[in-house]
């Protein structure tokens, strides 16, 4: 049998996993719709005002975008934990690092790029300026990768719990939060016509942090969901 | 080779019940006299403030509350550090019961923060970045106590709230400081909190005390919360019923006489 580099593991299962989102359709719609159907709801629940519905535009789509991808990181390890997968990820002699960042990123084309690429139509019947747009989808493809890290961590230390659902935004929803203010901030910035760039740095760097960082929590946190 | 010992009987339960049992005593008698001494030195004999009249008293206890429960996160994580890298048991029981303490102090500091500011802002609640941080703060705590009762399995609670601890302590830093941007962005800073501006000593020297004595108290909770954890954990073992059974006769004997 031959051996397997850890590139081609990584391609391995970056197809895979995609393969079986694209198979199964419910996990990337299912995140979109939940986008769609709750910023349906805030111009129900505040007026249909086009004025004041535009000042909180930047707020809400980043906000319901976070939850939306905080809902579907809960799904990231749980099919892997119920056949076995992952037991076997743990076993192999491959360094889990590469791993999860496969599944990862697997996971953030998979919920996190659909998002941002139907943001712009939630920010027309939000009635946002058109000018914030751009900034809105740039800096949603970066945040929402960072919230697939971060939310990662979350999914990672309760998929062995038979209630981790709420659990999961319970521990995750804080560490979001440096995310939620850079993002809004510079999509507010755009609309307003100031300079946005240093914010989506910002973004940039906490990218550049999670990446680094979260597949190591990641792996040490399923080794302890597996463990146990 | 550097010697270990002093280091290696910290993971013995044992020894740690015998030497926090006499170490009680010295965080608990001081931490009280320094603590209710100093409230009571700032309650009835510091003068009033030229601008807050006599709501500014609450500094006594709003301001202990809040450095404590920062720095008893920083002290979780570090518990939380040793027990994943040293497999120490005395570590994970320390990180758990931890986290009740600092998320209560947590809580007491916002209830006196909204009290405090309603005289003095004329509001319960202002999102201000330092309020908004401690908030944020509260709900990492109640996090990971969610985290810990959701477990069955001891073991894995202990070692899954450690890293989530340790994620946490990464995170606080850039919480803070997001927080903090965020509301300069919004507001111009014209609510200035009162430790910002120089503060009169005679002012400063009951929180001093306050201050340290709520330092001392944390670690009397921490020790005695521990103590009860082990006795918990322990409670199968002939050391500690050994000694609990030997120490009830002389304490009832004393009692009788």
């Amino acid at each position: 049998m031959k051996r397997m580099g850890v590139s081609a593991v990584f391609v391995a299962i970056l197809r895979r996993d995609l393969r079986s989102a694209l198979r199964s359709g419910s996990e990337w719609a299912n995140p979109l719709l939940f986008f769609a159907i709750v910023c349906t709801l805030f111009p129900l629940g505040i007026g249909p005002d086009a004025r004041q519905l535009a000042l909180l535009a930047p707020g809400i789509l980043w906000v319901v975008a976070l939850l939306a991808s905080m809902m579907a990181t809960d799904s990231l390890f749980r099919s892997d934990y119920d056949d076995g997968t992952l037991e076997q990820m743990l076993l192999s002699p491959m360094p889990m690092y590469p791993l999860v960042l496969a599944k990862i990123l697997a996971h953030w084309l998979t919920s996190g790029l659909p998002l941002c690429l139907m943001s712009p139509l939630l920010a027309v019947i939000l009635q946002m300026p058109m000018s914030g747009v751009p900034v809105l989808v740039v800096s949603l493809l970066i945040g929402s990768a960072i919230l697939s890290f971060i939310g990662a961590i979350g999914a990672a230390l309760t998929v062995g719990l038979r209630k981790g659902g709420l659990l999961l935004s319970l521990i995750v929803l804080p560490l979001y939060i440096p995310v939620l203010i850079f993002g809004s901030a510079a999509v507010k910035s755009a609309i307003d016509g100031v300079v946005y760039l240093p914010t989506l740095a910002l973004l940039g760097a906490l990218f550049m942090l999670a990446v680094a960082l979260a597949p190591l929590a990641v792996a040490g946190a399923l080794r302890i969901s597996v463990d146990q | 080779m550097a010697n270990w010992a002093w280091f290696h009987k910290w993971g013995s339960p044992r020894w740690f019940y015998q030497f926090s049992g006499r170490l009680l005593p010295w965080l608990a008698v001081p931490g009280l006299l320094l603590f209710i001494g100093g409230c009571v030195w700032g309650l009835l004999f510091v003068p009033p403030d030229f601008k807050q009249g006599n709501s500014f008293r609450i500094i006594y206890v709003h301001v202990p509350a809040a450095a404590v429960a920062m720095g008893a996160y920083m002290f979780m994580a570090t518990a939380a550090a040793v027990h994943l890298i040293w497999r120490m048991k005395l570590a994970a029981m320390v990180m758990k019961v931890v986290a009740p303490i600092g998320a209560s102090l947590t809580f007491l500091s916002l209830v006196t923060g909204a009290v405090w500011g309603k005289p003095t802002w004329g509001t319960w609640w202002v999102w201000d970045a330092r309020i908004t941080s401690v908030l944020i703060l509260f709900f990492l705590y109640l996090g990971i106590i969610a985290l810990h009762q959701a477990f069955e399995n001891r073991e894995a609670a202990a070692k899954a709230c450690a890293v989530l601890a340790i994620v946490g302590a990464v995170n606080i830093p850039i919480i803070y400081w997001s927080v903090e941007w965020w509301y300069s962005l919004h507001q111009p800073a014209s609510i200035k909190f009162i430790g910002e501006s120089t503060i009169h000593p005679t002012m400063l020297r009951p929180l001093m005390a306050t201050l340290s004595g709520m330092y001392l108290l944390f670690g009397w909770l921490v020790l005695l919360y521990t103590r009860a954890e082990i006795i918990d954990r322990e409670r199968n073992t002939r050391w500690l019923q050994d000694m609990l059974l030997t120490d009830r006769p002389a304490d009832s004997a004393e009692r009788g006489a």
